[in-house]
């Protein structure tokens, strides 16, 4: 059984540039869990679990792997593959100031600019997805352009364990060795569910998914991802000269216990007494490893 | 109309062993459950890969057996296109495809799942059926036509859940490739056609046409491909005005047929086309907001009605 208020810290912290502050970033998810939570009770239906899985990835990304100018500009390119996480995107997008509180407020409402899936046009989002299997050819292109431009730009494209099940997805990761694509790093949120159920027990041969991304010609780590610190240094001490997957090894719907590994909560939100009970139960979340068996490799 | 499918697919499955169900990542409402645990080898889910669940359908249909290939009606038509093209239609072969959320059903979340012209590309594959059932008595109807029909592929579009029961008053019975009149008004000068779950707002218009005195017949055009020009062509001789509502793209669909069916036999009425627009609406929010996105409100069909009365497209009188 698995504990949901991890709030036990790593055992060894590994040394870091400097720039991404693990502790901060524990803080800003803890922030970013109770944000989403109470925008749940706007909407009649919301992906929670599916955006709790992939937040600290969300996170580590904007705030640890983007390179930002002094005016908090990126050059880097992120892209949400699995669209439908999207509101730990818009929670990081608000945090950051790209998206403003009355934006997420407006969410999924007629008067206002968001929706269900991100929409490309709107601030901080860099491509329309929502149709899963697309991300990753996108960011291939976008990697590619930048580097016939001959421009320093790095793509993160985070997909979802499910998403990878889509033909389209091994077609990207076939091409993108054979382009040479160093710029590219692909973020998987293996939290070993999809729409219709634990993907370990619907589709076993799913793994092992290192290995055969490895074959591929990418470069892989894999990590706990709930842990932005292991996945920034997951990053940093890369060996580099090909494309860079990441398994981030994660529980959907992490940090409400009830909603952790259960299904239902793919697509819903939580109801009056659901709502105080997710929140008075809401910790830090450190670490977690996830429940992909072996590991997810 | 997903719960009645469920039903009516698992009641026939437990009489056909050749009826099979293929799914991509979504689940099925309902009784399709109960299917799954009383013949968990005729349900398959392939996980999120459409291509493999069309292209499988169509290996299965060659041995024998009567798929049903099931998921969110953009993802059962769009990515798999040419599966369905080449494997289903080209080898023509027995499979139906189910279509949740056609139209713009899934309104908040987005473009991605809009199916606005799901439709037109349907209707453009030769040998492929195209089915638009109104409410969840069609659902069932059109569902039992579906499993023991042999001619080749059908895509069945379907919306979502809690649709109205609209046509258990019907005059006419569902019948495959036959229009159907939901309200037969004996001289009325205006008949709707719809097709799908649009139809609630068809009967609307045609209920508040009829409390201002002007009645309207009410057709559900069920069957968009092979389409009933036969029936049209009667309606067309016989109402000063046609309305065709439809949520798809304007850009193809029910109405353009209407059309080139009107002009073929040089009909004396008056034609209005209320659909979705050739557009991608950016706005969020439910399926009523959606549709209003694209002008298709109550509001706006009474007015466009208002402003060219029932008179034949020659005028006849006409003030
Ligand atoms: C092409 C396509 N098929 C199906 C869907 C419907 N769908 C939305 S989320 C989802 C499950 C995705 O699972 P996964 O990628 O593992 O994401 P998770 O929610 O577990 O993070 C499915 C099937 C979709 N959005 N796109
Ligand atoms: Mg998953």
């Amino acid at each position: 059984m698995l504990v949901s208020d991890t709030d036990t810290p790593t055992a060894s912290v590994p040394p870091r540039d400097g720039r991404f502050d693990v502790a901060a970033a524990r803080r800003r998810c803890l922030e970013l869990r109770h944000r989403i939570l109470d925008l749940s009770r706007n909407l009649a239906a919301m992906h929670i679990a599916p955006a709790f899985s992939c937040l600290e990835m969300v996170d580590a990304i904007y705030f640890g792997l983007m390179r930002r100018d002094r005016n908090g500009a990126s050059s880097d390119t992120f892209i949400l593959s699995k669209g439908h996480g999207c509101m730990a995107q818009y929670a990081v997008l608000e945090r950051l100031g790209v998206l403003s509180s009355e934006d997420l407020e407006l969410n999924c409402k007629p008067e206002g600019r968001l929706g269900g899936h991100p929409d490309y046009g709107t601030p901080g989002i860099e491509a329309s997805t929502g149709s899963l299997g697309h991300g990753l050819a996108i960011g291939l292109g976008m990697a590619y352009a930048d580097k016939l431009k001959r421009e320093d730009r790095r793509v993160f494209v985070l997909v979802g364990d499910g998403e990878m099940q889509e033909g389209s997805v091994w077609e990207a990761l076939m091409m993108a060795a054979n382009l040479g694509l160093d710029n590219l790093v692909c973020l998987l949120d293996l939290n070993d569910f999809q729409g219709l159920g634990r993907t370990s027990e619907t589709h076993p041969h799913f793994y092992p998914i290192v290995d055969k991304i490895a074959a591929f010609g990418w470069e892989v780590a894999s990590v706990d991802g709930h842990d932005a610190g292991a996945l920034v240094d997951a990053f940093q001490s890369r060996r580099g000269g090909v494309p860079f997957f990441v398994v981030g090894r994660t529980i959907k719907g992490r940090g409400v216990a009830f909603m952790e590994n259960v299904p239902i909560w793919h697509y819903r939100s939580p109801d009056a007494e659901e709502y105080r009970i997710a929140k008075a139960g809401l910790r830090e979340v450190g670490s977690g490893g996830g429940t992909a068996p072996g590991g997810g490799s | 109309m997903r719960n009645s499918f469920a039903d009516t697919f698992h009641e026939l499955g437990q009489r056909d062993p050749r009826l099979c169900i293929v799914v991509a990542d979504i689940s099925p409402a309902g009784s399709i459950q109960k299917f799954r645990d009383a013949f968990p080898e005729r349900f398959v889910n392939t996980g999120v890969a459409e291509q493999v669940m069309i292209g499988m359908t169509a290996g299965m249909a060659m041995r024998g057996l009567r798929p049903f290939a099931y998921t969110i009606a953009t993802f059962a038509l769009y990515r798999p296109f040419e599966m369905v093209r080449n494997d289903l239609a080209y080898q023509n072969l027995p499979v139906t495809i189910v279509g949740i959320g056609g139209g713009v059903a899934y309104s908040v979340l987005g473009g991605t799942h809009h199916a606005q012209e799901d439709v037109a590309i349907a209707c453009g594959i030769p040998n492929l059926s195209v089915i638009s059932p109104c409410d969840p008595l069609e659902v069932e109807a059109a569902t039992r036509h579906c499993a023991v029909q042999t001619g080749g592929p059908i895509y069945m579009r379907l919306g979502k859940a809690g649709e109205p029961v609209l046509t258990r008053d019907a005059p006419d019975p569902f019948l495959f490739g036959k229009l159907r009149f939901l309200r037969r008004v004996p001289g009325a000068e205006t008949c709707i056609l719809a097709h799908g779950g649009i139809m609630r707002l068809a009967q609307q218009a045609a209920d508040a046409l009829a409390e201002r005195g002007e009645p309207a017949s009410l057709v559900s055009v069920h069957t968009l491909k092979p389409l009933d020009s036969a029936g049209l062509r009667a309606i067309l001789a016989s109402y000063r005005r046609v309305v065709v509502i439809e949520e798809t793209s304007c850009q193809n669909g029910l109405g353009p047929m209407v059309k080139r069916i009107a002009w073929d036999m040089d009909a004396d009425t008056r034609l209005h086309h209320f659909a979705l627009r050739d557009e991608f609406t950016h706005v969020h929010g439910s399926h009523a907001d959606v549709l209003a996105s694209h002008g298709l409100t109550l509001e706006n069909i009474l007015a466009a009605l208002d402003q060219r009365p029932a008179a034949g497209r020659r005028g006849r009188g006409a003030p």
